[in-house]
């Protein structure tokens, strides 16, 4: 299977690749590691007419510390996050959710930003970044706009970002330790038929905060559970909620009522602190 | 047409391309170099897979312009000079880690990166390693103790070296 013809074009920075998007408008497509792109390009699904090679701007790359926030350069590499020093410390479950991702070809190239602008429902790094609170940074032609997670996706492949922006970073809040020194609590559940797939259904959980991949057209927040833990539930009561208010879809894996069924154990199991 | 150099296996080369041109395709048709496979040409099966820089990629699924001013090593490229084969290609023919072959030059590639980041892996994490690559012979107990294989003899060679 080969894409359709399209223009290719190197940006050098960030203004450089705004500029191009301004010139080129919606036929234009960011490329980073191009591996959600490439695919829909090669059935077709997708056939922008200028692809626009953001990979080698040195900005957008890479992992820092920058006040109480660590920032994520939005074409930093899954394989980047999982091997991140400062990421094991202070954010493990984001370095653990990127090590589900695919396999470690796939981890060698797709990144973190385009994992997130891709914004399908049933990736690994979209829920652990809703469990996070993380902030998505986005740069236009008028600045840079920050944008909640919760607030970025808005339906299956879906999201705010508009055609003349960059998703340029990933900001997400830094966790040293409480005053006993303990690091964040945490558990990652992705459930699978098959090796390097996609989760027919995921939860992410963290420091009371739980998201859903693969329970509705975006990555969700598992709202009635956090509430229900905030007022003293246990683990086990609150995992009973995890479906309410999600809309799954069926298909050969799962059907409604099993993803659901599949929430409510996964929810448990993720907030018990197990990854799996 | 877009030109990109490269480096390829150690040889510098330079070639017009259309941007639209897989990195496999340009391997295998441009270049001649026909060890990596397409497979399932949908970034799942590892048959074409090679290293980037070093890192194991799925060549189906990157552009030869991706690749530009980068170091590309194919199954081709780890033959000793001598023309004999190289180490984990070696512990592939001794372990018997292959069946009907296609998917072996993506295997030894994925084995060569997982090698690199992890000289001493567990069985367990070379299975978890290799999850990127198929053997639809499902040969994989014997692929496991060829990299389990491989992984001893580049450790052996590193302490007499």
């Amino acid at each position: 299977m080969i894409p359709a013809s399209f223009e290719y074009e190197v940006a050098a920075s960030a203004q450089h690749a705004l500029a191009l998007l301004a010139e080129h408008g919606e036929d234009a497509k960011l490329l980073a590691g191009g591996h959600s792109l490439l695919p829909m390009m090669k059935v077709r699904l997708a056939q922008p007419a200028v692809l626009i090679d953001i990979a080698r701007v040195p900005e957008l790359s890479g992992i820092r510390v920058d006040g109480h926030e660590i920032v994520i350069g939005a074409t930093t590499r899954h394989a980047d996050l999982v091997s991140s020093e400062v990421l094991a410390a202070e954010v493990p479950i984001l370095a653990y959710a990127a090590a589900q991702v695919g396999d470690p070809q796939i981890r060698h190239r797709g990144t973190i930003g385009g994992s997130v602008a891709h914004a399908d429902p049933s990736a690994d790094l979209p829920v652990a970044l809703l469990a996070l609170g993380a902030t998505i940074e986005i740069t236009g032609p008028a600045g840079t706009r920050a944008v909640g997670v919760d607030d970025f996706f808005t339906g299956p492949f879906e999201s705010v970002l508009q055609p003349d922006e960059i998703l340029s970073a990933i900001r997400v809040p830094r966790h040293r330790g409480d005053q006993a020194g303990a690091g964040r609590t945490w558990g990652y559940q992705k459930f699978v038929r098959r090796a390097n797939d996609w989760a027919i259904v995921g939860v992410a959980a963290c420091d009371g905060r739980v998201a859903l991949a693969s329970m509705g057209g975006t990555p969700l927040r598992a709202h009635a559970t956090e509430d229900a833990l905030r007022s003293g539930a246990s683990i086990e009561e609150a995992a009973q909620l995890a479906a309410v208010g999600t809309s799954p879809g069926a298909d050969f894996h799962a059907d409604a009522d099993f993803r659901e069924h599949l929430a409510r154990v996964l929810t448990r199991r993720a907030l018990e602190g197990r990854t799996g | 047409m877009t030109e990109v150099k490269l480096t390829v296996n150690g040889v510098a080369r330079g070639d017009e391309v259309e941007p639209r041109l897989l990195l496999v395709h340009y391997l295998r048709e441009t270049l001649g170099l026909r060890a990596a496979n397409v497979g399932c040409d949908t970034t799942s099966c590892g048959a074409c897979t090679v290293l980037l820089d070093g890192e194991s990629v799925k060549s189906c699924t990157v552009l030869a312009v991706q690749a530009n001013g980068r170091a590309v090593t194919t199954a081709e490229g780890v033959v000793n000079a001598d023309g004999t084969l190289g180490v984990v290609q070696q512990a592939f023919r001794e372990e018997h880690g292959l069946q009907c072959g296609f998917c072996t030059p993506g295997m030894v590639m994925a084995v060569t990166s997982l090698l690199a980041e992890n000289p001493q892996p567990t069985e367990q994490e070379v299975r978890e390693g290799l999850e990127g690559n198929f053997c639809r012979c499902t040969g994989y107990h014997n692929i496991v103790r060829a990299a389990l294989n491989a992984a001893a003899k580049l450790q052996t060679s590193e302490v007499s070296a």
